[in-house]
């Protein structure tokens, strides 16, 4: 018995990490719900409260969950608008906020692009805290940070800073957020086109693209 | 206690050791195969170093590299406890391999991504305990033991 003793414990060591792996596989791939109709975006509806980027009449919907402080949503942003270039009026890219709570300056970050947005001008400042990430992330100061990129996008400071304490900006990042938490988000970016979530494995040039050219086809996400 | 017996007991504590091991490679590699060191959700410094290039050598996850390779020093350990004088060498071979491989990412962590992924150091803390622990082996005395 002794002789096929340690075959045993590794066979038994090695069905148990197949399995416990597999059990926390299908625990960590996220269950992303497809957008239920009444959420899901098309045409031109409820345009007026959310942010888009792109021909608002196109066919295609890239809705992005992101946190401005998290740079894979940085790298992300970039890639977004390189898409808009190719895809053209084909495609329109709406924002909504996840700041995460392990982002210090998250959520400070969204309010500084909604008080920008109250002046007309989210993307710029959505193009600035992206560009900008690495320097504001650790910085000590922030909010003074934030006050200067309104200042260099042409914003009214004084007003900005109204805003950014103010409660429509507070209430646009919580709509978006519990928005987020009903569609089972956990995690940032993650994209939807068309209602469809992208599958994390996905998420780079090459998935993205081709869930946009299906969705343009008209057919089903895979 | 007997020189034999001490390397039963340090061989058994190298196989529960690489379990641990093995058992923290899996976790890496199943956020690797998930897609989850693509996005944030967890550490920010953790992200950084799993969703970096050097993450991945032709398109396999190295945590999955890692938990094979811990998966090996389990087995090897096993059998060494067991008497099997030729699995102590392989045993050997394969840490030697792992240390200079642990001091890579350690390397790769420090000085070229500038964060440190926890997951990844207690890793290198295994690897280096075992390592620890087969220089504290005392050498063979026997040509064979099967």
């Amino acid at each position: 018995m002794k002789r096929y003793l340690p075959f045993v414990i590794i066979v038994g060591v090695a069905l148990g990490t197949f399995g416990s792996g597999a059990m926390l596989y299908r625990a960590k791939h996220p269950q992303l719900q497809a957008m239920p109709e009444e959420k899901a975006l098309s045409g031109n509806s409820g345009a007026e409260s959310m942010h888009i980027r792109g021909n608002p009449d196109a066919p295609v919907t890239m809705e992005e969950f992101g946190d401005f402080q998290c740079p894979p949503c940085g790298s992300f942003a970039a890639f977004a608008e390189q898409l808009l270039k190719e895809y053209d009026s084909r495609l329109r890219i709406v924002f909504r906020h996840f700041p995460l709570v392990a982002h210090e300056h998250a959520r400070e970050a969204s309010l500084a692009a909604e008080a920008a947005g109250l002046q007309g001008h989210f993307w710029e400042m959505y193009d600035v805290l992206y560009r900008e990430q690495a320097a504001w992330s650790k910085a000590p100061n922030t909010r003074e940070l934030f006050e200067s990129y309104a200042g260099t996008i042409g914003l009214n400071v004084d007003q900005f800073k109204m805003d950014m304490d103010g409660e429509q900006a507070k209430a646009r990042v919580d709509s978006d957020q519990a928005r987020a938490e009903s569609l089972g988000i956990n995690v940032t970016p993650t994209i939807y086109i068309n209602g469809q979530p992208v599958d994390p494995k996905d998420k780079n040039p090459e998935g993205v693209r081709a869930a946009i050219n299906a969705a343009l086809a008209g057919k089903p996400q895979a | 206690m007997t020189v034999s017996r001490f390397r039963t007991i340090l061989y058994t504590v190298v196989a529960i050791v690489a379990v641990a091991g093995l058992a923290d490679a899996t976790f890496l590699s199943v956020q690797a195969l998930t897609g989850e060191t693509l996005s944030c959700g967890g550490s920010p410094d953790c992200f950084k170093v799993l969703g970096s290039s050097y993450a991945k050598v032709g398109g396999v996850p190295v945590a999955l590299a890692g938990a094979f390779a811990y998966f090996c020093v389990f087995a090897l350990a096993t059998f060494a406890a067991f008497g099997y004088e030729r699995a102590r060498i392989f045993l050997i071979l394969t840490i030697g391999a792992m240390f200079l491989a642990t001091l890579w990412f350690l390397y790769v962590q420090a000085f070229l991504l500038h964060a440190y992924c926890r997951y990844c150091l207690l890793s290198a803390a295994i690897t280096f305990l075992i390592a620890g622990l087969l220089i504290a082996a005392p050498p063979s005395q026997r040509r064979s033991g099967e």
